[in-house]
């Protein structure tokens, strides 16, 4: 988070403090509401009736923790959290890995650079539904990838990932990498561009040759990329829904539920809105345990600094 | 001899000039082309179906470029494709997304400029606390927030609107873009804005008139980041709208994905294509400028 923390300006005195810079908190008004209200508020609001039962209308009858016993004897809740565990993890190793790659390679001096980051990143510009419906088509069991390469003759080839249950996972990653790399390449990129030229000549003059020089030189001096593109992940892999529900639908069966999808059935179609408020919550905790380590990481050591 | 000896001499010298076709390189270039091909098949299947008829596609392979070419698909997608009962296409979602577009962007963007505005010229007691708070609420899963919201807009009476949705794409668009343009005005040199002040300027005159004018930049990276944004939006389309108001996204998903009628892939692929088509236009118009949009959102992280 680079927020710049600049001289505070120095106005001239007025008599009442709260009158002081008026117009300017006049104007904040929309911003405060936002921050007080709906963010503060609202997460509030859902955290307290995740303790109610409340079915198609909020009430205020108190559960204690039934919802979230109910949350984790759920089948579909366990299935969801399997499934963005791995889709998670994998997601996660894979968009950095080839992200880095792609960005090393455009980093080579090449020729027609642009033109290969335009390609790379044109898929982030499009919305999660278009890609799972591209993909959805593209892996088609009938008419799709499959059937082009038991058309070539190799009549067992068998690659369905949207209709087996246990592989439908890695068909939305296939989906979910080809959309979200180019944007982690793009920082790489940047940060690549910001090493100092002569990291590469020294390490010429020791004769360290190149691929050694990424792994033991500019990794572990690109660590803050690192770790922004890993929060960036991390926040994207938490909100999957979009691309679930048009590639997949969750199915087939509940094959490829995942969280997000399960609070918005929850309160919107079930019209139990206390499993949904719960649900969210646990989603609520786990950005919070990702986010917490990262803050400390991030601001505890700009202070000791 | 010294003719010999002096003429090897004048030769080249320094090492041998490196081949441009060395094996390196073209294990570079072939990674990079291999890769291009990945990211690029899904736009090109996505093309090739959409311009073929159904017969073909049936019997054809999915790769192939089409025998005939036909723009029935596109046409049919556009103003015939059926969502339920209504059977007027893509073209009743385009004109919804654009209707909540074109207000969610000067909204969106008005507020968060005076904010970052406020927030980097006019600080007072708690501004830099609100601004944390909002910061942190982007992290915050939309999960947590969305049933509150439902209740607020049932409250004001926007629910299921698109002035309702309008109201939330400003929401959730204010940390990033107050984010961005806070950046931005902290940058403008301080003196600037005392000269004004002495010369007696006030909030919303120093605003209109010195910085508004110098963040013009700021602003085209800003539309950038909200009109592919909102644009690609579907949760909060489908929550907070109804079928008479659903954004292009969402109705595009229920098109494709219905149950009933025959799937015809071909239109399909041209719906998809058209609610991708504003987005791309975007990104190939603005090019470097898109790129910078997307390093501020990553600044957020």
């Amino acid at each position: 988070m680079t927020v710049t923390s600049d001289p505070p300006v120095q106005h001239a005195k007025r008599p009442s403090r709260l009158f002081k810079n008026l117009m300017a908190k006049l104007a904040s008004i929309p911003m405060i509401l936002t921050a007080l209200v709906v963010f503060v508020g609202g997460t509030t609001w859902t955290v307290v009736y995740s303790f109610t039962g409340s079915r198609m209308l909020p009430k205020t009858n108190w559960v204690g923790f039934d919802q979230y016993e109910r949350l984790w004897d759920s089948d579909r809740w366990i299935i969801s959290i399997k499934n963005l565990g791995i889709y998670g993890s994998c997601s996660m190793i894979l968009t950095l890995v080839i992200g880095f790659t792609l960005a090393a390679c455009l980093d080579r001096k090449i020729r027609f650079e642009s033109a290969f980051r335009t390609i790379f990143l044109y898929p982030f510009a499009l919305s999660f539904v278009v890609t799972g419906l591209a993909w959805q088509w593209i892996l088609n069991p009938d008419f799709g990838l499959q059937n082009v390469v038991r058309g070539w003759g190799w009549e067992t080839f068998n690659f369905n990932p949207i209709n087996d249950p246990d592989t439908v996972i890695f068909g939305l990653l296939i989906a979910g990498l080809w959309q979200g790399t180019g944007l982690i390449m793009c920082i790489m990129l940047a940060g690549l561009r910001g090493i100092d030229e002569d990291i590469w000549k020294a390490a010429r003059v020791d004769g360290i040759g190149t691929v050694k020089t990424y792994v033991f030189v500019i990794i572990p001096m690109m660590r803050p990329v690192f770790v922004t593109s890993l929060v960036l992940i991390a926040s994207g892999i938490i909100k999957l829904y979009d691309l679930v529900v048009a590639q997949t639908g969750g199915g087939p069966g509940l094959a490829s539920e995942v969280p997000a999808k399960y609070v918005i059935e929850f309160m919107f179609r079930a019209q139990n809105l206390g499993q949904g408020f719960a649900a969210s919550t646990m989603m609520l905790c786990s950005v919070v345990i990702i986010l917490i380590p990262w803050a400390y990481l991030e601001f505890g050591g700009r202070k000791r600094a | 001899m010294p003719d010999m000896t002096n003429s090897t001499m004048t030769g080249p010298r320094g090492p041998k000039p490196k081949k441009s076709f060395s094996r390196a390189n073209i294990f570079l270039y072939g990674t990079l082309i291999m890769v291009s091909m990945y990211y690029l098949l899904p736009l090109y299947v996505m093309v090739v179906t959409s311009l073929k008829g159904m017969p073909e596609i049936r019997m054809g392979n999915v790769f192939s470029p089409p025998m005939e070419v036909t723009f029935e698909p596109w046409v049919k997608a556009w103003s015939e494709a059926c969502t339920g009962i209504n059977c007027d296409g893509l073209s009743r979602g385009f004109g919804n997304s654009v209707r909540i577009l074109i207000p969610s962007i000067l909204l969106s963007i008005g507020i968060a400029s005076i904010n970052g505005y406020a927030l980097s010229n006019w600080k007072f007691k708690g501004s830099e606390v609100f601004f944390t708070i909002l910061i942190i609420g982007a992290f915050i899963p939309y999960q947590t927030m969305l049933y509150p919201i439902v209740i607020m807009l049932r409250e004001i009476g926007l629910m299921g609107s698109i002035g309702g949705l309008v109201l939330v794409h400003t929401v959730f668009g204010m940390p990033i873009l107050t984010l961005l343009f806070r950046n931005y005005f902290a940058s403008i040199p301080e003196e600037l804005f005392k000269a004004a002040r002495v010369d007696g300027a006030g909030f919303w005159q120093i605003y209109f008139q010195i910085m508004l004018p110098m963040a013009l930049p700021i602003f085209v990276v800003a539309i950038i980041l909200q009109v592919t944004g909102i644009w690609n939006d579907f949760l909060f389309g489908v929550i907070y709208t109804k079928p008479a108001t659903y954004p292009m996204t969402v109705q595009l998903n229920n098109i494709v994905n219905s149950v009933q009628g025959i799937k015809e892939y071909n239109v399909n692929m041209a719906a998809t294509l058209l609610t991708g088509l504003v987005p791309l236009v975007i990104y190939f118009a603005s090019g470097k400028l898109f790129v910078r949009g997307i390093a501020a959102g990553a600044v957020k992280g």
